[in-house]
Formats: C-alpha cells, sequence, structure tokens
C-alpha cells in the first residue's frame, strides 16, 4: 500500500474537516437542518479517511519500507512485529496523526451516538470538533509530515528507542490518547453551548458520558504509563513529577473536577457557569500538554527558539483555542442563568469542596511545571522545580481531600447532615482505628506516617462501603430487604464507591512503598547472598544471551522464599542495542501476592556485580487502584441515566421536522 | 506522553553506565551520616539529567556529586551547610526544590492564592445566594395563613 495513498487520504480529510468546521455552524444559524445533517456525514467520511492515512504508515512499517523518511528512523527489519506497528506512534509525526486520528473518532462517535442530541447542539459540536481537527491536520501536513520518502531507500533502518521497545508502547499512548483527546468532546460541548447561549441540565446529562469515558481511559493511560516506567526504568520510581508526566495529569485533575462539577449541573442546575469554564480549561490543559511534550521546550527555553516551526505552530493553535473558547466564554457566561440553591453542608457543597481543592492542585501542578520555563524565559537563569516541591505542596493539598471523600456521598442535596454523616462513618472510623493501630505494633513502630497513610487509604475504602451500606440500609432491614434494596440501586451509585475505594486502594499502595520499602545495595560475587523482605537471593553468576535484536547479560539469581522453599530463579539484564548502540536495564521482578521483589544490576567491578534489591510491599496496589478507578468510570458509562444516546427530550420534534 | 520522557532519560543512562544507582563503595560507613546523605541527594539534581535527582541517577556527574556530599557531611557539616556549599558552586538549578525566597514568591503563592481566593469566591457566591433567599422566604404571617389553608383542607 502506498504511503501516498495516505498522504493523499490526510489531505482530503483535512477538506471534509473545513467543510465540518464551518457547515453545520452556518446550518445551525439559519436552522437549516440539511446543512446540519453535513456535519455528520462529513465527520465519519474524514474520521475514516483518517484511518486509512493511518492504516497506510502502519503498513509502511509491518513492510519495513525505509524510503520512507520516519520508517527509516524509527524502525528495524529485525525488530519483532509487535514493536513494528507500535513504532507507528513511537514518534513525534506518528503521534500526531494517532492524536488527529482519536479527535476523529470521537467526532465521529458524537455523529453517530448523538442522534438523541438537539440537531444545532449536535451540529455545533461537531463543527467545533471540526475546527480542532483542521488545526492539528495543518500542523501534521505543514511540519510533522510522516510521508516524507528518501531516495535512495537505505536498506536497514536506524531502529526504535529500545525503551519503547516494550508492550507498554502498543497500551499506554492509545489509551493516554482517548483520554486527552476525549476531553475535547467536553470542551466542544461546552462551546456549542456558549455559541447557543443556552445551557442546561440535558446539557450536563450529554456531557457527562463523554467526560466519564476521557476521564477513565486518562486514567488508565496514567496508570500504565507508572507501571511502565518503573519496570522499564529499572530503579523503580512510579512517578516522578516529570513535566511529561504533569502534562497528562493536569487534565486529569481539572478532568476530576468537571466529572464531580457536572454532577451538581446534571442534579440541582447549578455551577452552569463553572462547569462550561472547566469542560473549557481541561481541554485548554490537553492542548497545553501537547505543546509542552511536543514543542521541545520542556528541554530548554532556547531549545525551542532554535527550532521554532513546529513550536509556534501548536503555540499559535493553543493560543487561537484557550484564547478563542475564553473569550467566548467571557461574552456569553452571564447569559447562562444559574438555579439549585444549597445550604454549605449538602452534596453540593462538598462537590464545590472538591472542585475548590481540585483546582488548586491543578494550579499548583501547572505553575510548579511552568516556573523553570517562565524564569529562564524572563532572565535568562535556569532554575529546577522537581518532585520536593509536589511533594511539598500537592500532598498537604490532597490529603484534606481525601479525608473528605467518604462524607461526600453520604450527604443530601441542598441540606445535609453532617452529624449524621460521621455518625454512619462511625463504623468505618473504628475500622480505621484498628488499621493504624494494627500497622503502628505489628508493622512498623517507627513509622508513624505508614500507620496514617494506611489510615487514610483504608479510611476511603471503608467510606465507600458504608455509603453503599446506607443506600442498601444495611442494619435497619432484613437481609432479603438489603439484597433487593442492593440490586435496585442505580449502577452510578456502585460507580461512586468503586472510583473512591480505588482512590483508597492506589492510597494504600504509594504509603506502603514510600514508608516500608526495604533496600539493599551489594556488591556480590557467585554465591554471594542477599535478603530483602524475608526473601533470599543467591547469585548464580552472568550468562550472556542473544535476543532477536539485542545482547544481554544476565545476572541469575536463585530465589528462596521466607519458609526456605525454593521459588526458582530470578534473573536481571543489561541489554545492548546494537543499531543505536544503546545500554538498557531491564529489572527482574516477581510478584507476591500484591507485593513484588524488584532486582536491579550496575557496573560489574572488581570486588563483585553492584546489585540493587528492593521489597516492595503491596506496590501492586498502585496501580490496581487505577484500575478499580477506571472500573468505576465504567460502571457509571453503564447506567441507564448516562448510557450515550439514552432516550432524551425533543425525539419527536426532530423527527417530524425530518 | 511517556514515550518523550523515556527519551529524555535515555541521554542520562547514555552518560552514564546502565544499571543501579549508589553504588555500594559510595555508602558511608556511619547509617545516621549515610540517611541524611540520601536525603540530601533526593533534593539535589542530576544536571545533565532531564530532571532526576543525584539519588536516582548513574550519571557521573551524579556519582561526583554523591560522593562530594558525603565528604561534606563527614567533615561535619550540616544539611543547610552542605546545601549552601553546592548551591555556591552550581547555582539554584542544582536544588529540587526551589528557595523560599521573594523571587519564587509566585510559585510558592500559587497554591496559597489559588486557595483563598477560589474559596472567598466560593462563600461570596454562597452569601448573594443565601440573601436571595432570604426574600424568597415567606414572612410569618404569610406562613401562618398557609397553615390555615392547609388545616382547612384537611
Amino acid at each position: 500500500m502506498a504511503v501516498e495513498l495516505g498522504h493523499f487520504a490526510l489531505v482530503l480529510a483535512l477538506a471534509l474537516s473545513i467543510v465540518q468546521a464551518t457547515v453545520p455552524l452556518v446550518g445551525a444559524r439559519v436552522k437549516s437542518y440539511q446543512l446540519m445533517r453535513v456535519g455528520e456525514t462529513v465527520a465519519i467520511a474524514g474520521f475514516l479517511l483518517i484511518l486509512v492515512s493511518f492504516t497506510t504508515l502502519v503498513h509502511g512499517y509491518i513492510v519495513s519500507d525505509f524510503s520512507i523518511l520516519n520508517v527509516w528512523e524509527n524502525s528495524h527489519s529485525a525488530k519483532p512485529m509487535l514493536f513494528k506497528i507500535t513504532g507507528t506512534w513511537g514518534n513525534h509525526e506518528g503521534s500526531m496523526l494517532l492524536w488527529v486520528m482519536i479527535l476523529a473518532f470521537f467526532a465521529a462517535m458524537v455523529a453517530v451516538f448523538g442522534r438523541n442530541l438537539p440537531p444545532s447542539l449536535r451540529a455545533n459540536v461537531i463543527a467545533v470538533q471540526g475546527m480542532v481537527a483542521v488545526a492539528f491536520l495543518l500542523f501534521i501536513l505543514f511540519t510533522s509530515n510522516p510521508f516524507t520518502r528518501i531516495i535512495p531507500a537505505p536498506i536497514e533502518g536506524k531502529d526504535l528507542n529500545p525503551l519503547l521497545q516494550d508492550i507498554g508502547l502498543a497500551i499506554h499512548p492509545p489509551l493516554l490518547y482517548l483520554g486527552y483527546v476525549g476531553f475535547s468532546i467536553s470542551f466542544s460541548f461546552a462551546v456549542a453551548a456558549l455559541i447557543e447561549g443556552r445551557i442546561d441540565a440535558a446539557w450536563a446529562r450529554w456531557v457527562r458520558p463523554w467526560t466519564l469515558l476521557a476521564w477513565a481511559f486518562l486514567t488508565g493511560g496514567i496508570a500504565m504509563g507508572s507501571y511502565w516506567a518503573y519496570y522499564e526504568l529499572g530503579w523503580g520510581g512510579f512517578w516522578f513529577w516529570d513535566p511529561v508526566e504533569n502534562a497528562s495529569f493536569l487534565p486529569w485533575l481539572a478532568g476530576t473536577a468537571l466529572l464531580h462539577s457536572a454532577i451538581v449541573m446534571e442534579k440541582r442546575s447549578a455551577l452552569k457557569i463553572w462547569t462550561v469554564l472547566l469542560a473549557i480549561l481541561t481541554f485548554s490543559l490537553s492542548l497545553m500538554g501537547t505543546f509542552l511534550v511536543r514543542s521541545g521546550v520542556l528541554t530548554s527555553v532556547h531549545a525551542f527558539a532554535t527550532d521554532p516551526a513546529r513550536g509556534v505552530f501548536i503555540l499559535i493553535i493553543l493560543l487561537l483555542f484557550i484564547g478563542g473558547s475564553l473569550a467566548l466564554f467571557g461574552l456569553r457566561a452571564s447569559s447562562l442563568t444559574s438555579g439549585g440553591l444549597f445550604h454549605p453542608i449538602s452534596r453540593e457543597g462538598a462537590l464545590v469542596l472538591n472542585n475548590l481543592i481540585l483546582s488548586t492542585c491543578t494550579a499548583t501542578v501547572l505553575i510548579g511545571t511552568l516556573y523553570p520555563l517562565l524564569i529562564e524565559a524572563l532572565t535568562g537563569e535556569k532554575i529546577s522545580v522537581g518532585a520536593p516541591f509536589f511533594n511539598l505542596t500537592f500532598i498537604p493539598l490532597v490529603v484534606p481531600l481525601l479525608l473528605a471523600v467518604p462524607f461526600g456521598p453520604l450527604l443530601a442535596w441542598k441540606r445535609g447532615d453532617l452529624l449524621g454523616a460521621a455518625q454512619r462513618l462511625q463504623f468505618a472510623f473504628g475500622a480505621v482505628l484498628v488499621v493504624m493501630i494494627g500497622t503502628y505494633f505489628f508493622s512498623d513502630k517507627t513509622s508513624t506516617a505508614a500507620a496514617l497513610g494506611l489510615g487514610l487509604g483504608f479510611w476511603l475504602i471503608f467510606g465507600a462501603l458504608t455509603d453503599i451500606a446506607f443506600k442498601a440500609g444495611v442494619g435497619k432491614n432484613s437481609l432479603s430487604v438489603v439484597f433487593s434494596r442492593l440490586k435496585g440501586l442505580p449502577l452510578s451509585v456502585f460507580g461512586t464507591a468503586f472510583a473512591h475505594a480505588g482512590i483508597g486502594l492506589t492510597v494504600i499502595g504509594l504509603v506502603s512503598v514510600t514508608t516500608l520499602q526495604i533496600e539493599r545495595i551489594v556488591l556480590m560475587k557467585p554465591n554471594d547472598v542477599v535478603e530483602a523482605g524475608g526473601y533470599t537471593l543467591k547469585f548464580s553468576g552472568v550468562t550472556p544471551f542473544k535476543g532477536p535484536n539485542f545482547t544481554e547479560d544476565q545476572a541469575r539469581f536463585d530465589l528462596t522464599g521466607p519458609d526456605g522453599r525454593r521459588l526458582g530463579e530470578i534473573a536481571a539484564a543489561k541489554r545492548l542495542y546494537p543499531a543505536r548502540g544503546m545500554p538498557t536495564t531491564e529489572a527482574g521482578i516477581r510478584t507476591f501476592g500484591l507485593s513484588q521483589l524488584y532486582v536491579s544490576i550496575g557496573e560489574a567491578t572488581p570486588n563483585g556485580l553492584v546489585v540493587h534489591a528492593w521489597w516492595k510491599p503491596r506496590v501492586t496496589l498502585i496501580w490496581i487502584g487505577a484500575l478499580v478507578m477506571m472500573f468505576g468510570g465504567g460502571l457509571s458509562l453503564c447506567d441507564r441515566r448516562l448510557r450515550v444516546g439514552a432516550p432524551t427530550r425533543r425525539k419527536t420534534a426532530v423527527e417530524a421536522e425530518a | 506522553m511517556r514515550s518523550i520522557l523515556l527519551a529524555l532519560v535515555l541521554f542520562c543512562t547514555m552518560l552514564g553506565q546502565a544499571g543501579a544507582v549508589v553504588s555500594p563503595d559510595e555508602v558511608l560507613d556511619d547509617p545516621a551520616l549515610e540517611a541524611r546523605a540520601r536525603a540530601l541527594s533526593a533534593n539535589l539534581r542530576c544536571m545533565v539529567c532531564q530532571n532526576q535527582s543525584i539519588d536516582d541517577s548513574d550519571a557521573e556527574l551524579a556519582r561526583d556529586l554523591r560522593v562530594l556530599v558525603r565528604e561534606r557531611l563527614v567533615a561535619g557539616d550540616t544539611d543547610e551547610q552542605v546545601i549552601n556549599y553546592l548551591t555556591a558552586r552550581y547555582g539554584e538549578f542544582v536544588l529540587l526544590r526551589p528557595q523560599f525566597n521573594s523571587r519564587n514568591l509566585i510559585l510558592w503563592g500559587t497554591p496559597v492564592l489559588v486557595l483563598l481566593v477560589g474559596g472567598a469566591f466560593a462563600f461570596t457566591a454562597y452569601r448573594k445566594r443565601a440573601g436571595k433567599r432570604a426574600i424568597e422566604q415567606l414572612s410569618p404571617e404569610e406562613e401562618a395563613a398557609l397553615q390555615k389553608v392547609l388545616e382547612s383542607k384537611e
């Protein structure tokens, strides 16, 4: 399949996007149903064209067509097939094509599943989505074309960055982009509402599922990326507060706030203006993340200045969309009427607190990420803002929020009973006390942080259980009544409980591994022994091994459990990829229950091999928690009330019009 | 996105030997001093790396700095003296946690400012609404009249 076909399809997609960005908008303006309908057809066709374009590039990678510059730069004929395919988006051009394909995918989804939306709202949403697509298609075609050929074609490719030759690349970027770019739908809905100057509870009901979908994908994407870095980078870290990570974490924080404020808007018609603003800000943060990562500005402001073509282009897109949408917001926001009075102690009040703290968290991470760039641009000085800053500011902000989480779902709308909620939580509180005392006396008496932190994690889990128990009337009704009430509860109630308990699991994982981890650094010769967390590693020596496109030296260890039972071998390796002459470390990881033994090797010195072994208690809960959060999001999505395309008003009117 | 992080980290990996960090020959005999050295190292940047502390990095420079921190500690420096020594030598870039000073006011002030302004905004919005509601509520006379109507219905 010639990539020229893909190139051509992409240009066609651009043409269609221009139609998509204009015709439905005009249609909504002049109330022409025919013009509005154009948007749907064009959105679906545009997505299919980008899909064709993407497929031809993937095909180029599969057949190792090194006459394509992008394939030559990032692939190698000896690479395993999976990594040939995933290598398509393991580089700038390919990943931007994936980005824009997912953008078009969401527009097509609205076209297919949004049949019950009021026609003018649907038309405007699709048009705004089209505008974003136009901008990014222009970006790809003018500054980041993946279809450029080289003549004559080289015989062998330069290979993909070895760190990316991992199953992680197959899962992490697509999930992350589905989340990142998925927020474009919330953005388009917000802008469409501002264009129409009208917004109601039904609007929130349509926006929520899309936000929830994007949020669930982003949660999974971030967690997957974290696990990938954990096992691939070889020093056992799982979160580095790196600007690139922050770029994906910022939309997650804002998106989480949006998810919660949309509930208030849907149920109580309050916080309308704020919800629209959050929807705009969330996608703006996604765009800003794209700018930060894609422009090279992160390495240095000067690196950006020397090759500004891409950076300036994305910066213009950024200013256009953020500035434009905020200007529209400034003009129109006052026309959105707000209703729904509430007392500070109420479900709404709790959700406002959630939004206040999450917004502060977002602002904190944002300033921490941008500050070094700001200082460098203004004064030329270089300073660093790293993990210690974020830990010092972010943790004190987020702990009170997590403490408050179990109260939220137990408070009534409009006016809640804080004392009543506290009484309902007394069992949860008692259980948490037991956990804390138990941790202190039986696990580690030196670490009060561990006891308090684990208490917080369990507080979230027991709090979530309390909410379900209360709603099912446990203690007030007989078992059969409780059971039938449980069955009758809306799925979104379980979704909330799972998501909140998921954070609890993640907190337990984070706290366990940061406070109770055991670390050993030793020099080992064959038959030397090191012990971590009760497990004994006996070094049996180094053996060479040859993979398809790498060679490695494997250090092998015989593993013995705390009970003296032999548990086989664990191998850690140092790998060399000759195509790029690049060394990597492959950690040896063995999972026991929720905990992991993590072994990584360093230099071979005359006194022996440097071996780094960690016992990481309950570390897997960090990512299991995220999966549980995703599952909660999925449950909520399956709720009848929120299901995409659930029957809504005005359907008959639309059909009559058609 | 992660791909870029990994690519940047590679830069570091290529400079040093890939593998575990803090080799055993660096470790101090005094566990208290070693613990202080590790804590300090986590706050100091490996300056040739992308956002890595010298504790996490296996680059040559990170190793030199780790040894330097330990030398200063053995010589009897306090934590603060070590930090000052390194800042004087390498500039503020070496600190992963920027100093509390007037220049960094925006950085440290933003979280507090956003929290306060946001809180104040939410509070005034509530007060404004609560004021409106007071008007919407029935006066005692109206309340009594309503009660009368309700009772007559029963």
